[in-house]
């Protein structure tokens, strides 16, 4: 008996509203908005008091439009709640937590009632179908399963669309390669950078992986180049998937067949592009920062939720037929965090590792490099006269003490190179702390 | 007596080594004795001058950090059994060796000298003198 994904594929049911005429699609989006925003202001004293202060009330909002009135929510908002201050629900009807790091050490919480894991799900399995998979494709999860929305997103979101999810999590490239041969490996979940390595480690060791055909790549930024390499190296198609935790986790967006732009399941997601400096909203087609507002979400609502992501939105209808709008390729962010191993890093958090080894801030730069498709961190601390010794096991307790400080508090264990003083170049006015050699 | 040893922290890449040399060389400042201690990520090059506070001086203008650390340069017999005579009057004392390398520019008449560094300069001073051991003056080293 045959069903509606079997391949060659078709159109996927849970998919539908990708195709809602535009119309129909602001509809939905206006009846959320005003849903979500009146739960917020209901249920978040956050959000109420931001409200309040501007003189709007949930009735405020008329019209799409009417977004633009509202505050913006930023990173710093959820970790001065921390733990559970931005919850709209109570605890009872919360049935899944899930943390990334935050901006001093302590992690940022988001939280899941039933509902908003079925619309997790949902767009999970839009995603999918957007790549091309359907039941009878075998799916090797090699994201990171535990607190990280990564792995268990895209496991879920696997399984609705009736695919036989493989839950490998990260790491053991031996393992990895093996099940891909002897499963019978069709589609695989993991970071861009993990799979060029997989590939590379597949060729030396003489692994078939003939099988696959596609993959569905993100957690960390990567290129138009980068993509033309995969696919050249391993045959396979690969897909660019986005997400982040504050919002959902994986499955805010994703490339369609057309490969040009991430669609964004826009009756969930409320994209908004807006200059980084004065907040002014931006035409389609301009460039500026990604604003998200969540349109369903029950457990934790965010409204304007600024993910310092810079791209734009391509409003012009994709050769696919999805109606949803796209948003180009993010290359860089308007702040200065990075995304390493899917863990995001201020050097702010660098800078109180330090001061909390020796008291006082050196001259530190941190460099990002790429490894066997594995992002490595190295932090070059300038060794003063303050902490030079002349015993080597003091200056190695030393850098040992720093890679133990920085690992507490990024949850990251990085390299720590010690660097002869006033080597590192000084720069008039804002330090440029991070030089990414990642090649993205 | 104590001598002031000067000691300087080298990144493991080339060229590391030639700058402050060059910069002493310049200022015509001799080297009386050194050693290079290195591991897998960098080095400490400790040397030991005549005038310590003029070079430290050279190197700071050359934008180097040369730390100043006390060690303790001892006679010992030029002979087999020479240097471990002195080691068992050191072990005897209770005291640990952080590091110690040659003098070479200082033995003569059978004698050679030797630096040492020692956690506390100053308990190991009173300590070998206490033992007898010799332990050599800055006007016989640099004579």
């Amino acid at each position: 008996m045959s069903a509606w994904n079997d391949p060659p594929g078709g159109f996927h049911p849970v998919s539908a509203p990708d195709y809602l005429p535009r119309e129909q699609l602001r509809a939905v989006q206006l009846q959320r908005l005003q849903s979500v925003v009146a739960r917020a202001y209901d249920h978040v004293p956050l959000f109420r008091s931001r409200m309040d202060e501007r003189g709007l009330t949930p009735a405020s909002i008329e019209s799409l439009g009417d977004i633009a009135r509202l505050s913006f929510t930023v990173k710093t908002d959820l970790r001065d709640t921390y733990p559970f201050g931005l919850f709209a629900s109570p605890m009872e009807e919360i049935v899944r937590l899930h943390a990334s790091s935050g901006t001093t050490g302590k992690p940022i919480v988001v939280a899941y009632t039933q509902a908003d894991l079925d619309v997790w799900s949902e767009v999970m399995v839009r995603s999918f179908a957007a790549c091309g998979l359907h039941r009878g494709d075998v799916l090797q999860n090699a994201y990171g399963y535990g607190l990280f929305t990564g792995g268990l997103g895209a496991h879920y979101g696997g399984e609705a669309l009736g695919a036989t999810v493989i839950p490998m999590s990260g790491g053991n490239t031996e393992r990895q390669l093996m099940v891909m041969q002897d499963f019978g490996v069709t589609a695989i979940c993991c970071t861009p950078s993990y799979f060029l390595h997989l590939v590379e480690s597949a060729k030396d060791m003489k692994i078939d992986f003939s099988r696959l055909r596609v993959g569905v790549f993100g957690a960390e930024p990567w290129s138009e180049a980068m993509r033309d390499r995969i696919q050249a190296d391993s045959g396979i198609r690969a897909h660019d998937i986005y997400g982040l935790s504050e919002i959902i986790g994986p499955g805010v967006g994703v490339e369609c067949a057309a490969q040009h732009g991430v669609h964004i399941f826009e009756d969930h997601f409320y994209p908004e592009i807006i200059d980084p400096e004065s907040g002014a909203v931006l035409p389609d087609g301009d460039e500026g920062e990604l604003v998200l507002t969540t349109l369903s979400k029950q457990a934790m609502p965010m409204i304007r939720y600024r993910t310092r992501d810079v791209t734009s939105i391509m409003a012009e209808p994709c050769e696919c037929g999805r109606t949803i709008r796209r948003i180009t390729r993010i290359s860089r962010r308007s702040d200065d965090m990075f995304i390493i191993r899917g863990v995001n890093v201020f050097p702010s958090q660098v800078e109180t590792a330090l001061l909390r080894v020796e008291g006082t801030l050196p001259h530190y730069q941190i460099v990002l490099t790429r490894d066997k498709g594995l992002d490595q961190m190295e932090v070059k601390v300038e060794v003063t006269p303050e902490v030079f010794s002349d015993e080597i096991r003091k200056l190695e307790a030393l850098q040992h003490r720093l890679e133990s400080s920085i690992e507490n508090i990024l949850g990251l264990r990085v390299k720590v190179t010690l660097v002869a003083p006033r080597t590192l170049a000084r720069s008039e006015g804002k330090a440029r702390r991070v030089t990414d050699q990642r090649n993205v | 007596m104590k001598l002031k040893q000067l000691s300087l922290f080298l990144e493991n890449r080339p060229g590391q080594l030639r700058a402050p040399l060059e910069a002493l060389g310049q200022a015509h400042i001799d080297l009386l004795t050194m050693t290079l201690a290195d591991t897998a990520q960098f080095g400490i090059l400790r040397f030991i001058v005549a005038d310590p506070e003029r070079a430290r001086q050279v190197l700071e203008d050359a934008g180097m950090v040369a730390s100043v650390t006390e060690v303790v340069p001892i006679q010992v017999d030029n002979q087999p059994g020479g240097l471990a005579a002195v080691l068992t009057s050191i072990d005897d004392a209770g005291l640990g060796v952080e590091y110690m390398y040659d003098f070479g520019a200082a033995s003569r008449g059978g004698k050679a000298a030797i630096v040492f560094r020692f956690e506390d300069p100053d308990a190991a001073v009173s300590a070998l003198e206490k033992a007898g051991v010799r332990i050599l003056s800055s006007e016989e080293l640099l004579k």
